[in-house]
């Protein structure tokens, strides 16, 4: 196949790869379950309503891959505690809108909370360059984000009057998280293609090696989800558990060597709390001793209230995890709308939730002609 | 005559008889109906003599405002937008719009020069369609309490039989004259600051007379809609909740320019549910539906296309077969998708 093929979105190759699939699962038979870790892919397989093309037995879930969801209620009530105190805060618009414990940073900016969405530290370092006031950047995301702050960090390219609230969070702790919990069995993993982009194929192959199960680096047309699925099921047919690489034109084995070197420069891992989940070893990133001057947390006293995560019955913490599928929320479409969201799930356009509320993901419909 | 538009040329006095006089009347050349009172006149309110010609025909009536931003867009420009909104709210109702009346509302300090420019944009549409404009109204708000400019227009029509958005039976098509998105992305892109004067990204805004006009004369027209806000994905919505049916389209049947995709995926907003001011959807029945296409296309729009049926499978729902063979629900859009649009 082309590349060109791939980005016509070509429905016979689709189709063509569908129908593999299907023979393939009828001679595996049985429940199969394949997870993914990335918004986008859950984008790409709702927008382009993959699943209508798999066959009953096969199922594909939505792991932990929408950053911002797992951001803990309490990092977001930091943040809009510095906005109420008067010192400036810029973050993703992605992030903007997510509730913490009681009022996400746009109910905050609504009330006299100084708030700023920005589309990129660059455009935060600029800002609080000329604004020349006290000023705060809300760091958040997975591997994916973290180089760019963590350049900037390294390079000391920084104002004195600006700091950084930093609350990455790393995916592969996430998912080792996931492949021990027996309650979620699953028989393939699908690896985040951006992720991988910067961490390298290489940092999956613990899922095929200490799991056995056959794992995919994936891109985001549905050629490749299809295909990713495909090489899932051909492994599980012939008993095999490797890491394959499908996603070649972005992802090297090793990564972006000089994005790694930037980011465990500027940030080290350490144990860390994942919103409804619980703390998670090394999943959490935090500034390293040489940059700690950096760090929000260092330079005010950012004490919060009572912290609640998730106010029931929110099930956003069982989505996250590949547990639940948004309607099994008793929330979902009802008391929780993409305009009137009640949990990070349905804010974020990472979210599993909101993907649904989207594109009708909430409904499988089958084509009928087979 | 200053260059700017001032508080005192909307109190009503001799500034108001300025700006009306020499600027806006002298640029219309149809400005009443029949034998009836007309701009011309300049009274409380304008008529249309009932005669014989309308006797068993409709009077079709449509309202909108237009505060699109920036003023100035690829494409078109605010009057042009106010002229063609209406027209093509009376169109798609099956009528031929025959006058128009416009509330213009300017901030203090609004460049006469780019008024002016506004104003032709208007007139030509309405010279173009064969619109007398009967009358309006012209006010001006104090400097920060407006943003520049708004538009108010009153489309009147008259149809010999009315197209509502009722009448979609099963095994249908769906037509449409072009492709999708491209006034949002236009706007979408301007907003962004991003350089749209370089691309060949640029508003559909037209009027839909001659296309509507087209599909009456040339087959049986079920329904017809004009996508405005919300795109495709609003108006399909709306026949199929309101006809109690199911709407099934291809996405590799719908028209969409390369560059109208390439703007939405970067900026992440799905071209269906992105702004067109210049297309329709018509249902009619297969072969009809297979004639209006090949109507279209003779006529200059070379995108037409047949992008679906009606069916019965789901009543209420959209279903939309994917470029990659998947089938997934359009939902209606929800929120503000792009501000200020139209």
């Amino acid at each position: 196949m082309s590349l060109k093929n791939l980005f016509l979105r070509d429905k016979r190759v689709a189709l063509e790869i569908a129908s593999d699939i299907k023979k393939i699962a009828e001679k595996i038979g049985g429940e199969i379950k394949i997870m993914h870790v990335c918004g986008t892919h859950e984008h790409t397989v709702t927008y382009y309503g993959l699943r209508s093309l798999l066959p009953e037995n096969v199922k594909v879930i939505a792991g932990p891959g929408c950053p911002v969801c797992v951001v803990p209620a309490k990092e977001i009530d930091e943040a809009i505690k510095l906005a109420m105190e008067g010192i400036k805060v810029y973050t993703y618009g992605d992030m903007y809108r997510v509730p913490g414990s009681r009022k996400s940073l746009a109910d905050a900016k609504a009330e006299g909370g100084e708030v700023q969405v920005v589309y990129s530290v660059g455009d935060a370092v600029k800002l609080a360059k000329s604004e020349k006031r006290e000023a705060v950047f809300f760091s958040v995301g997975f591997e994916t984000t973290a180089p760019i702050p963590a350049a900037y960090i390294c390079s000391r390219n920084i104002p004195e009057n600006m700091t950084f609230l930093v609350s990455h969070r790393l995916t592969v702790p996430a998912l080792k998280y996931v492949l021990d919990d027996p309650e979620i069995p699953l028989n393939g993993v699908i690896a985040p293609g951006h992720v991988s982009a910067i961490m390298g194929a290489s940092s999956w192959s613990f899922v095929a090696e200490e799991y056995g199960i056959p794992v995919v680096v994936a891109g985001f047309e549905p050629i490749d989800f299809l295909m990713a699925v495909d090489i899932i099921l051909r492994q599980i047919y012939r008993g095999e558990a490797k890491i394959i690489n499908e996603y070649t034109r972005v992802v090297k084995w090793e990564g972006n060597l000089n994005a790694k070197k930037l980011m465990y420069k500027a940030f080290k891992a350490v144990d860390g709390e994942w919103r409804g989940i619980g703390v998670l070893p090394r999943s959490v990133f935090t500034l390293t001793r040489d940059y700690k001057i950096y760090d929000a947390r260092e330079r005010y006293d950012i004490r919060v209230d009572e912290v609640v995560d998730f106010p029931p019955p929110c099930r956003c913490a069982d989505v996250i995890l590949g547990k639940a599928v948004p309607t099994d929320c008793p929330m979902f479409l009802k008391a929780c709308t993409l305009s009137r969201p009640y949990g990070p799930c349905m804010v974020s356009s990472e979210g599993t939730c909101s993907i649904w509320a989207k594109y009708g993901g909430y409904s499988v419909v089958k084509r009928s002609n087979g | 005559m200053t260059s700017r538009i001032r508080l005192a040329h909307g109190g009503g006095g001799r500034e108001t008889s300025e700006i009306i006089e020499n600027i806006i009347k002298p640029r219309f050349k149809l400005k009443k109906i029949f034998d009836g009172i007309g701009l011309e006149e300049l009274d409380d309110g304008a008529s249309i003599p009932i005669t014989e010609k309308l006797h068993g025909r409709h009077l079709v009536v449509t309202s909108d405002s237009y505060t699109v931003y920036p003023i100035f867009f690829p494409g078109g420009d605010i009057g042009k937008l106010a002229a063609c909104g209406s027209i093509n709210d009376l169109a798609v109702m099956g009528a031929r719009p025959v006058a128009m009346l416009d509330t213009i509302v300017v901030e203090e300090g609004f460049p006469l020069e780019d008024f002016t420019r506004i104003l032709d944009s208007f007139k030509r549409v309405l010279e173009e369609e064969n619109v007398a404009l009967l009358g309006g109204d012209f006010k001006v708000m104090p400097s920060g309490k407006l943003d520049r400019i708004v538009i108010s227009t009153t489309g009147i029509g008259i149809a010999e039989k009315v197209i509502t958005d009722i009448g979609l039976k099963a095994g249908d098509k769906i037509l449409i004259n072009g492709g999708i998105g491209e006034h949002g992305a236009a706007i979408m892109a301007a907003q962004a600051g991003l350089d749209v004067e370089s691309s060949s990204l640029s508003s559909d805004v037209q009027p839909l007379t001659r296309i509507m006009q087209a599909a009456i004369k040339n087959g049986e027209v079920h329904a017809a809609k004009d996508l405005t806000r919300g795109g495709l994905a609003s108006a399909l919505n709306e026949f199929a909740i309101k006809n109690r049916v199911s709407i099934y389209v291809y996405e590799d049947k719908i028209p969409v320019k390369e560059e109208v995709l390439a703007y939405s995926e970067m900026l992440g907003v799905d071209p269906l549910v992105l702004a067109c001011e210049g297309r329709v959807i018509v249902v009619a029945p297969p072969e009809d539906a297979e004639r209006i296409v090949k109507i279209w296309k003779g006529m200059g729009f070379k995108q037409a296309e047949i992008i679906g049926e009606v069916t019965l499978e789901r009543p209420g729902y959209v279903l939309l077969e994917t470029l990659a063979g998947g089938i997934r629900i359009i939902e209606k859009p929800t929120g503000e998708i792009v501000p200020r649009i139209c």
